[in-house]
């Protein structure tokens, strides 16, 4: 489950939404995503995929790949469609036992799966055309007036492209200490959900050991090589808007403009 | 003037309990003396917990003295002020190739550095060029550094520490967790920054084939230098060498036992070159 993940996981490629600034991107992003709680019918969920659709096959990035990023959401998907689908009152439609799916039940499971796929696929869409540190630049960048108020914006976002760099590593490792333990005779496989959580314990410690090692090596890398904050560094691929970003931005709010209207009157 | 002068460095691991009572002292460096020209490549050789990776941290002020000074290019790391001067002078490689890559993608890795210490953007762009291809990796530039072999994750890390332009790199065993070929490649552009850029190189290590490749070896046990000279003079040493627990390279120890075994082979043979010729006399 874990190699289903695709946050931060970029595909190269040649295409304008590659090009774009990340600033745009996120402010792209978090339209989308407010826009998706927007709809309330077919008509609004239909435009959030015409606009969805669009990037995608302005990304270049196949199809196939941003769907790999749903798999590991699958859990979360089945439950919340269920609990909608259950607990949503109205007029039952199917009755069993203490059971009842109404209507309305349907309904809003569905919205609620459709929006949680959108919202996963929107956003691998951007993480898939923008490398981890333009994305955290971008998100430095554009987050840096919070520095006012005492938020380390800087160090989030170094935070950040840093989990970014070692989720593939730790994930690595923890495949070979899972491989070590098994042929030790552990058993990650059987039993219930609470035998299954006590048989990790020889898994997670090790794991968290090495993630510590790791991260006291990587403090004196960074500290060797003269680390020592935000303040007096420069950029080596410093942001700037492009002709490209204002277009983008205006399509992204009209798009914003029209799924709004279409909550309102339709 | 010495690039480096170590000068009866003493550094104390101390270990304290939970109420900061000490609770044991461990002398990793204990009045060390350790001088290194500009230029030079100089070698560190020791058994495991002899206080290489203590002595190496001193010169890039991860630590500081416990006692006895130490100049790094002409500075007092003692001195606050010459902390990131020394640490712009002095690079640092490690030994695990993961665990000092910090970006996702190799050049801007390389970049970090020049980032940190506020060089102009065209400037990084043109060191960041130079330094990969120093050491042989400017095509993997837009590489993710997961999918590098560890020579070539271990030559980017060194082409991080040269993108700074430093005067000296030090190497805490870098070829220790790649196999021989990764080895090969990393010790030969180490080799080549040396004597094409005059970079003064600091190469701690256990492998004594890499030794051989070095102006001077020192040779550290418990914290203490206890031999010191031209790999040839070193290495001639066998028995002394021994008593460190420290192996010499095969050929010189082939060498060392034909001699002992009455054959006319002169000390100190450090290539198998050396001892075809000795023996084809
Ligand atoms: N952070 C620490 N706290 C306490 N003791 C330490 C610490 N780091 C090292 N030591 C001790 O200091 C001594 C010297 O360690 P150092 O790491 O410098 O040796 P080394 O020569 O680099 O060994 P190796 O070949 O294993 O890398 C060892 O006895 C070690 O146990
Ligand atoms: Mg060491």
């Amino acid at each position: 489950m874990l190699r289903d993940i695709t946050i931060g996981q970029y595909y190269p490629a040649d295409s304008v939404i590659h090009k774009l600034d990340p600033r745009t991107k996120l402010f792209a992003t978090l339209l989308f995503v407010i826009s998706l709680f927007t709809f309330r019918n077919p008509v609004g969920l239909g435009l959030a995929a015409v606009f969805m659709a669009s990037f995608i096959w302005l990304s270049k990035v196949p199809f196939g790949y941003m769907v790999k990023g749903l798999r590991a959401i699958v859990v979360i998907l089945i439950i919340t469609a269920l609990f909608n689908l259950f607990l949503t009152p109205g007029e039952p439609l199917v009755k069993f036992w203490i059971f009842s799916i109404s209507q309305e039940g349907f309904i809003s499971a569905g919205k609620m799966a459709m929006r949680l796929i959108f919202l996963i696929i929107g956003t691998s869409v951007v993480t898939l055309t923008t490398t981890p540190n333009a994305l955290t630049d971008g998100l430095e960048k554009a987050l840096r007036p919070l520095n006012a108020i005492k938020i380390p914006v800087h160090e989030i976002a170094m935070m950040m492209s840093i989990a970014l760099r070692f989720i593939p590593i730790l994930v690595e490792e923890t495949d070979k200490i899972m491989k070590a333990q098994i042929a030790r005779g552990a058993d990650f496989e059987s039993g219930n959900l609470i035998k299954k959580a006590k048989n990790m314990v020889p898994l997670l410690v090790p794991l968290f050991i090495s993630a510590f090692r790791r991260a006291n090596d990587l403090a004196l890398a960074m500290e060797a090589r003269c680390y020592h904050g935000g303040s007096g560094r420069t950029k080596m691929k410093p942001l700037r808007y492009q002709k490209r970003d204002g277009i983008a931005y205006m399509i992204v709010i009209v798009y914003f403009g029209v799924m709004i209207a279409v909550g309102i009157w339709l | 003037m010495n690039f480096i002068e170590a000068r009866k460095l003493v550094h104390e691991y101390i270990r304290r309990d939970e109420e900061g009572n000490v609770e044991s002292i461990q002398t990793a460096l204990d009045h060390v003396d350790i001088d290194v020209k500009p230029g030079e490549f100089v070698a560190v050789l020791g058994h495991n917990g002899s206080g290489k990776s203590t002595f190496a941290k001193h010169l890039n002020v991860l630590l500081v003295p416990t006692e006895g000074t130490l100049w790094v290019d002409g500075k007092d790391v003692t001195e606050e002020e010459n902390l990131w001067d020394i640490r712009k002078n002095a690079g640092m490689v490690f030994q695990n190739p993961d665990n000092q890559i910090i970006a996702s993608v190799v050049e801007e890795d390389v970049g970090f550095g020049p980032e940190n210490i506020g060089i102009p953007t065209e400037e990084i762009l043109k060191r960041v060029d130079k330094s990969l291809k120093s050491v042989g990796m400017l095509e993997y530039r837009e590489h993710s550094p997961n999918k590098l072999s560890g020579g070539q994750k271990q030559r980017v890390a060194i082409a991080g520490v040269m993108a700074m332009e430093p005067k000296c790199i030090v190497l805490d065993e870098p070829t220790a967790m790649l196999d021989p070929n990764g080895r090969k490649e990393v010790l030969d552009a180490v080799e080549r920054l040396n004597q094409e850029k005059g970079v003064t190189i600091i190469l701690i290590t256990h492998y004594m084939e890499e030794v051989v490749r070095a102006d001077r070896v020192y040779v550290m046990d418990q914290g203490k230098v206890v031999m010191e000279g031209t790999p040839r003079e070193v290495f001639s040493q066998v028995d002394t060498l021994k008593k460190y627990r420290l192996d010499v390279p095969q050929i010189t120890l082939l060498a060392h036992e034909l001699r002992q075994a009455g054959m006319a082979v002169p000390k100190g043979i450090l290539t198998r070159q050396e001892l075809v010729e000795a023996l084809c006399q």
